[in-house]
């Protein structure tokens, strides 16, 4: 790859992440919750993005961030009080950074009218609570605007501005300044742009050449400025290389009627000459490089400790490193096949009747547990918290209530639960779609909300919590809920039930996912985009997850989604069942158990229910259930698994006979064919067979009359 | 007929063909990935009688279509002699079981008839057109409408 393109992705990833401070910071700070600390974060996080983008000349995202951090800049300084509306055009304004930065990246188009919007808007916030506020208005293009600055002079604004300042700047560079890859050549030219620049190099230092260090700093300089621009402008001149150089800014009052200096000395033989310096360092600076690119590499030997410490703040920071995704994916696929080949071996080793052998059935053993805490390893490194998905969640939230009229304020919880990359990933669209439905057809209008005694401001509540080896992410509203009549009667309309249906008000709002369902009456442009909530469970299904809803008229639905971890494996026992083998998933068994006669009863003319220490439990013939048989098998020659389902309902499942327990790699079945009613996915055993995974909720709702929709069309 | 029109442009195609019973069909050698030994397919359930299964190709999940079944024979009663065709279609990679490989033959676009219009809807379904070679009437078999629509397909 072109080298400057892996400079320009690095930085955008960086973008990407600082989005998300910035996101965070500004919520903090909308909320109350935010300090001081809070504001710098914000502020330092538009900066890099300003500094990083002015770097790749990305004027529009420079400008955009340019006057961003001017606004927050008063914020931080004080001058402007962080009031909800000046925070409302602060977190619009993030949404046009982000979006400038994905512009930036990938190119297409970007309506200059809402930057532009914002950029006022911002001004106006600034110019509102501060007098001054006319030097700010365009601070973009105050480098173009002074067509002097090529000069080195500034000969108009003396007249015009009373208060010059003159500046005396000591300026001693440490070593990694220039290692770091500044050089003194820029920041003099920037400070000739800020007033009249004169500067001297002060060369007392450079010793004998015999005992010249290379990698040592010897020169300093001593610039004098005369300029309208206050101190902090002067100061951030330097702002990139704080630290490391030894910077002492002198302020003379220019009241006190001093001539200008006289010395005519033009600003380009320093320049000239310290590019001479700089170039003659170059070597030298590439060995630093290549050799703190080795610190990098290796940890640091004792003897190399003084060099790392002169960089503790860069290694400090160093913790984590950057891995292309490809090849974490490549080692989990091996890790998956590792899996799959252990028990392989395992399976071949038993067939050989080598068992017998203890030295190799613990080697067995041994393996098993180091092939799976490599694979739990491998899996934490793809596991990321969820908050980003969160994050963005809120832009929707914003989106969606100026879009609609309504006031509607977000509430995360869990945002640390940590699910595994893919899954956060292909969450994003149908969480997406779910916020827009609970703002858009959940909540009601300010108006709606106070006439029903509620708080004008609805609340949107996103959740995630780890629970029972799965990821459960709520989405509930504090609105309307869902209107049962309403859904029923377009359900009848549209032709999806039949008209006569009795449905238990768990079946209505199941009717939601049903694909050609729409409540909303007039489409629009938000929910309606004929995307329905059957994509979105469809797509939570193609996860491996579930959707349920429970609502409450009048105080609101809840749509709960529940993820697997992980997308590539899972703890299942592997049953026969009518000659076939299946997985049933480990997390939805309760117990097992072997029926005795006498405790299963027939009840009514297809069903059977066992009795369970006093309680009847519905008993579902898997085999049967699956159409792998035509006759239910005598449940006293099965096994019971006693499982609980994601909406705590329990059943019995019968199976012929349990043969084993143990680790699954998850294989899609969706990649080369398509869901299959009542498995979830497949695997492969360890003779090399494939075995189905077992959708146990799927089969218990199917067999227990809680049909899913589609299953009541095709039975009406 | 689409596809063969574009064909036209292209000039010859190399095809492989097939036996199925005593008929012989051939798919465009651009979509075969391999061609492998019958393996005890995992049944999949309320599955098409025509989908065989499921098999393990290193590491993917294969579906198993009984071709003879999808076009209205009788369904295959597999042995080691059978052959998979390993073949992509868009996105998706499917197996069809069919009796025998006989052949890579390779036969201009402009040799390619439609399929005669006859009573079979399968034929008319599935065979996107004939060709003859040596005495023999070798009909291409269209691929994407092998698979049952499905509608996890979409997902």
């Amino acid at each position: 790859m072109d080298p400057m393109q892996a400079i320009k992705d690095t930085f955008f990833q960086e973008c990407e992440e600082q989005l998300g401070e910035l996101e965070t910071g500004l919520l903090a700070m909308e909320n109350g919750s935010g300090d001081e600390e809070t504001v710098n974060a914000v502020f330092r996080a538009v900066h890099s993005i300003k500094g990083g983008a002015g770097a790749f000349k990305l004027d529009k995202l420079v400008k955009f961030a340019h006057v961003f951090e001017t606004t927050l800049d008063k914020i931080r300084t004080g001058q402007l009080a962080p009031a909800t509306p000046v925070m409302k055009s602060m977190l619009r304004a993030a949404d046009v950074l982000a979006d400038l930065v994905t512009f930036s990246r990938e190119g297409g188009t970007f309506d200059d009218a809402r930057s532009n919007e914002l950029i006022v808007e911002l001004n106006a916030h600034c110019e509102q609570k501060t007098g001054e506020a006319n030097a700010e208005e365009a601070p973009a293009e105050e480098a173009d605007n002074n067509p002097f600055a090529a000069l080195g002079w500034e000969p108009v604004a003396l007249a015009l501005e009373p208060d010059v300042n003159e500046y005396v700047i000591i300026f001693k560079p440490k070593p990694e300044l220039y290692a770091k890859g500044n050089e003194t050549t820029r920041l003099m030219r920037e400070l000739s742009r800020l007033g009249a620049l004169t500067v001297h190099c002060e060369t007392a230092d450079i010793p004998l050449l015999a005992d010249l260090e290379p990698e040592q700093s010897y020169l300093s300089w001593r610039a004098t400025l005369r300029s309208d621009q206050d101190l902090a402008t002067v100061q951030s001149v330097f702002e990139f290389v704080d630290g490391d150089c030894h910077l002492d800014i002198e302020v003379i009052d220019f009241t006190r009627e001093t001539p200008p200096e006289p010395e005519p000395e033009p600003a380009a033989a320093p320049v000239v000459e310290v590019v001479a310096v700089v170039e003659e360092a170059k070597p030298a600076l590439e060995e630093v490089t290549a050799a703190l690119e080795a610190v990098k590499a290796t940890a640091p030997p004792p003897r190399e400790a003084a060099k790392a410490d002169a960089n503790g703040a860069n290694n400090a920071t160093q913790n984590t490193i950057r891995v292309d995704l490809d090849r974490v994916d490549r080692l989990i696929n091996l890790v998956g096949e590792l899996v799959i080949n252990q028990a392989m071996l395992t399976q071949r080793v038993l067939e050989a009747g080598a068992v017998k052998n203890a030295s190799i059935a613990t080697g067995l053993d041994d393996l098993e547990h180091l092939t799976r805490e490599i694979q739990e390893s491998v899996m934490a490194i793809r596991a990321q918290p969820v908050r980003p998905l969160f994050q963005r969640m809120s832009r929707i939230v914003r989106e969606i209530a100026d879009a609609t009229g309504k006031n509607v304020r977000l509430k995360t919880e869990g945002e640390g639960a940590e699910v595994d990359r893919t899954v956060i990933e292909r969450l994003a669209d149908p969480l997406t779609h779910m916020i827009r439905n609970a703002v858009d057809h959940g909540l009601e209008r300010p108006d709606q909300r106070i006439a029903a005694g509620k708080a004008a401001q609805g609340e949107v509540r996103l959740s995630a919590a780890h629970k029972s080896g799965r990821v459960v992410i709520e989405v509930a509203d504090d609105g309307r809920g869902i209107d049962r009549q309403k859904v029923k009667a377009i359900a009848i309309k549209k032709g999806l039930i039949a008209a006569d249906a009795l449905l238990t008000d768990a079946e209505i709002d199941n009717l939601l996912f049903m694909p050609g369902f729409s409540t909303a009456e007039t489409v629009s442009n938000i929910s309606g985009r004929g995307v329905g909530m059957d994509v979105v469970k469809r797509s939570i299904q193609a996860l491996g997850g579930r959707i349920s809803i429970t609502t409450k008229p009048g105080h609101g639905s809840t749509f709960s989604l529940s993820l697997p971890l992980t997308l590539a494996v899972l703890d299942g026992m592997v049953v026969k069942v009518a000659d076939q083998t299946l997985v049933v998933p480990l997390n939805s068994i309760l117990e097992t158990m072997k029926p005795k006669g006498g405790e299963v009863y027939g009840l009514g003319p297809d069903s059977q229910v066992i009795g369970i220490r006093g309680g009847f439990t519905p008993l579902i013939d898997v085999g049967y259930a699956l159409g792998f048989r035509s006759e239910r098998a005598d449940p006293m020659a099965g096994v019971t698994l006693l499982i609980e389902t994601e909406g705590g309902v329990r059943s019995a499942l019968m199976v012929d006979a349990i043969q084993d327990q143990r680790q699954v790699v998850i294989k899609s079945l969706e990649a080369n064919y398509g869901h299959v009613e009542g498995i979830a996915a497949a695997t492969i055993l360890g003779d090399g067979r494939i075995a189905l995974i077992l959708d146990a909720d799927a089969i218990v709702n199917a067999s227990t009359g809680r049909n899913t929709p589609s299953e009541m069309l095709l039975a009406g | 007929m689409a596809e063969i029109e574009t064909k036209a442009n292209t000039g010859a195609r190399e095809y492989i063909t097939f036996r199925i019973g005593s008929q012989f069909y051939c798919v465009d050698i651009m979509s075969v990935r391999e061609i492998r030994g019958w393996t005890p397919a995992t049944q999949l359930p309320r599955a098409p009688g025509f989908v065989r299964g499921v098999i393990n190709l290193r590491g993917v999940v294969l579906p198993i279509i009984d071709l003879a079944d999808r076009l209205g024979f009788a369904p295959t009663e597999p042995t080691a002699r059978h052959v998979i065709i390993v073949a992509q279609t868009g996105r998706q990679v499917v197996g069809l079981l069919v009796d025998a490989v006989s052949d890579i033959i390779n036969m201009p676009a402009d040799k390619v008839q439609p399929t005669p219009d006859v009573g079979s809807e399968a034929a008319r379904a599935f065979v996107l057109g004939v060709m003859a070679i040596d005495d023999r009437m070798i009909s291409l078999i269209a691929l994407e409408s092998v698979m049952p629509a499905m509608v996890g397909e979409a997902a």
